[in-house]
């Protein structure tokens, strides 16, 4: 099945999906969905400091703007409480599966989650451009079919936020703040809402 | 404060709003001194642009006095400063290039996506001038929000009189890099179709790079009269022949280099149905997409081509094979406008360019729904309006 492509493209691009998603659950990450889905952002700050940013979790609220909180646990647990649509939140605990400093991340939610997930988080060099992070999810779509259109009218897909976060992620770090159109304050903090 | 703000097509209403606020650390707050109307605004006037909301605050051209600034601004209070029409955070790796209108930073992430389903990646953002380009309140206000005010805004010194550097906010910059873009040689012939401020600034521009002539093109005689003014040659093309007159004039050669500055700028956002509305529905819809095909069609073999003007969508029966053929090299874009605001300050400082000589009109801000209607019904006459939030009502 690892040779079910004949090129070089990440696995998150290959048009046979369930052979894709084999693959890529045979080595680093566990299988906690049917749709994958991968996004590299190129980020010009060093990939030590990048790596450090990501690897606290505290720190994860200031970019990815649909998580409520995350309760670090452990080293290797945390506690996630994301948005949902209709003003509803989506819990889940999370294990580091795998991880090398500096270099990635692994994590699989546990039983009981309300959105079964699983990735990977890479930082690769990429010479005088910075960093290369490439995202790799697998997710269920909450609810099925149904509930992915739901959540895809109100924004709150985990695709469309996967590419937002890492957006957020590229602002903060190389900026030092996340990109906002808001005129006042008031408008800020109902965007944030 | 009071602002300029869209409501719909043809209406557009000065209406009092809430103050704008730092947000982010590196924001200022400007007291905006003077603004212009440009010609893409009447696109958004038109009623042609997506992704506009009712309420939401025009103008990207404007100048003012910096009243706050964040923690992480380098502006002081009082400076007197032009800001740049594109939002660019200077940080990313095209910034570093000077690709500033390449930004990956300046558009808020949700904002991204629109534009990165029309051209494969984000531009930078841009002030009022729709959601699709950041949603960021414009400066036809009494006060405007500027982020990474550190990168783009630069400080004027004092005693300039506003309307000398105004200009630097778009017009300017945009009319020198097409000039750039045309890769002039001393002795070039440069043909620049269009004479809006940004015709008129490549015109300038061009001769200041070493063009021995420039023609300019257009069908308005009071804008052909103000390209005449700096040297250029002339051709009406409701009296005369395009491609014809080009190709006596410079003795059967075709000219060196062109530039296609028809400046309806607003059709960059257009979506392919709404370009076919629009070419049925006006003039210079369908005579645009002509002067960029008349331009290719006239430029000499190996020559080049320069493309100010915005398109967005997809243009039809695009002449590759001349193109090809005749080996043409196209270079075009948004205009970087910090990389080029240091060198066009002094450029004005020291008068080798005008700028003035374009406004004809001057307006309070409470009359900008007036300048709007002036702007669009008359353009011969009518080549730029310049708001000050200060002036007395006419």
């Amino acid at each position: 099945m690892s040779d079910v492509n004949t090129d070089d493209a990440p696995l998150s691009a290959s048009k046979h999906t369930a052979a894709a998603i084999y693959t890529a659950t045979e080595s680093l990450i566990e299988k906690r969905g049917d749709t994958m889905v991968g996004r590299a952002v190129t980020i010009n700050r060093p990939r030590a400091e990048l790596f450090a940013y990501f690897r606290d979790f505290t720190n994860l609220a200031h970019f990815m703007e649909n998580v409520e909180r995350i309760e670090v646990i452990d080293a290797k647990r945390s506690h996630w409480v994301v948005k949902a649509p209709g003003g509803r939140t989506v819990e889940w605990d999370a294990l580091i599966t795998d991880e090398v400093g500096g270099e990635y991340l692994a994590w699989a939610s546990q039983p009981g989650a309300d959105i079964a997930n699983s990735g990977r988080i890479d930082f690769r060099d990429a010479g005088a451009r910075g960093t290369v992070v490439t995202a790799t999810l697998l997710y269920d779509p909450p609810y099925g079919v149904v509930g992915k259109l739901i959540a895809k009218l109100f924004q709150r897909e985990p695709a469309i936020q996967a590419r937002r976060d890492l957006r957020r992620f590229k602002q903060l770090m190389e900026t030092g703040e996340v990109a906002t159109a808001a005129r006042t304050r008031k408008q800020f903090e109902e965007e944030m809402a | 404060m009071r602002a300029l703000t869209w409501h719909g097509r043809h209406d557009v209403r000065v209406d009092t709003v809430d103050d704008p606020e730092i947000i982010n650390p590196r924001d200022a707050i400007i007291k905006i001194t003077a603004t212009a109307i440009c010609g893409s605004d009447l696109h958004l006037y038109d009623g042609y642009i997506p992704t506009m909301q009712a309420g939401d605050i025009l103008g990207h051209e404007f100048m003012g006095e910096v009243v706050e600034a964040g923690s992480g601004s380098t502006l002081k209070k009082g400076q007197k400063v032009v800001v740049p029409f594109t939002i660019a955070c200077g940080s990313c790796y095209h910034c570093g290039k000077h690709q500033y209108s390449a930004c990956d930073n300046g558009l808020p992430a949700d904002n991204q996506d629109i534009a990165q389903t029309l051209y494969g990646q984000p531009m930078s953002g841009l002030f009022g001038y729709s959601h699709m380009t950041g949603g960021y309140a414009g400066g036809q206000a009494e006060y405007v929000r500027v982020p990474f005010s550190d990168v783009g805004p630069i400080v004027i010194p004092d005693g300039i009189d506003d309307e000398k550097v105004l200009f630097l906010s778009d017009i300017l910059p945009t009319g020198w890099m097409a000039a750039e873009n045309a890769d002039i040689e001393p002795g070039d012939t440069v043909a620049v179709w269009g004479c809006g401020p940004v015709g008129l600034f490549a015109v300038q521009s061009a001769f200041l790079m070493g063009a021995e002539r420039v023609i300019a093109i257009d069908h308005f005689p009071h804008r052909l009269d103000l390209a005449r003014k700096f040297g250029a040659e002339t051709i009406n093309f409701e009296d005369s022949a395009v491609y014809e007159a080009l190709m006596e004039m410079t003795g059967g050669i075709g000219p060196d280099a062109v530039i296609d500055s028809v400046g309806l700028e607003a059709h960059g956002f257009f979506v392919d149905n709404v370009i076919d509305q629009i070419k049925k529905s006006t003039f210079l819809g369908t005579d645009r997409t002509h002067s960029i095909r008349q331009a290719i069609f006239a430029c000499r073999k190996g020559g080049r081509v320069s493309m100010p003007a915005v398109y967005g969508g997809f243009v039809d029966k695009f002449p590759l094979g001349a193109f090809m053929e005749k080996g043409l090299t196209l270079k075009t874009g948004q205009t970087h406008v910090q990389h080029y605001l240091p060198g066009l300050l002094a450029a004005i400082l020291e008068e080798k360019i005008d700028t003035t000589f374009l406004i004809s009109h001057r307006l309070a801000l409470e009359d900008a729904p007036k300048g709007y209607k002036m702007f669009h019904d008359n353009q011969n006459e009518v080549t730029k309006v310049v708001l000050k939030p200060g002036l007395a009502l006419a």
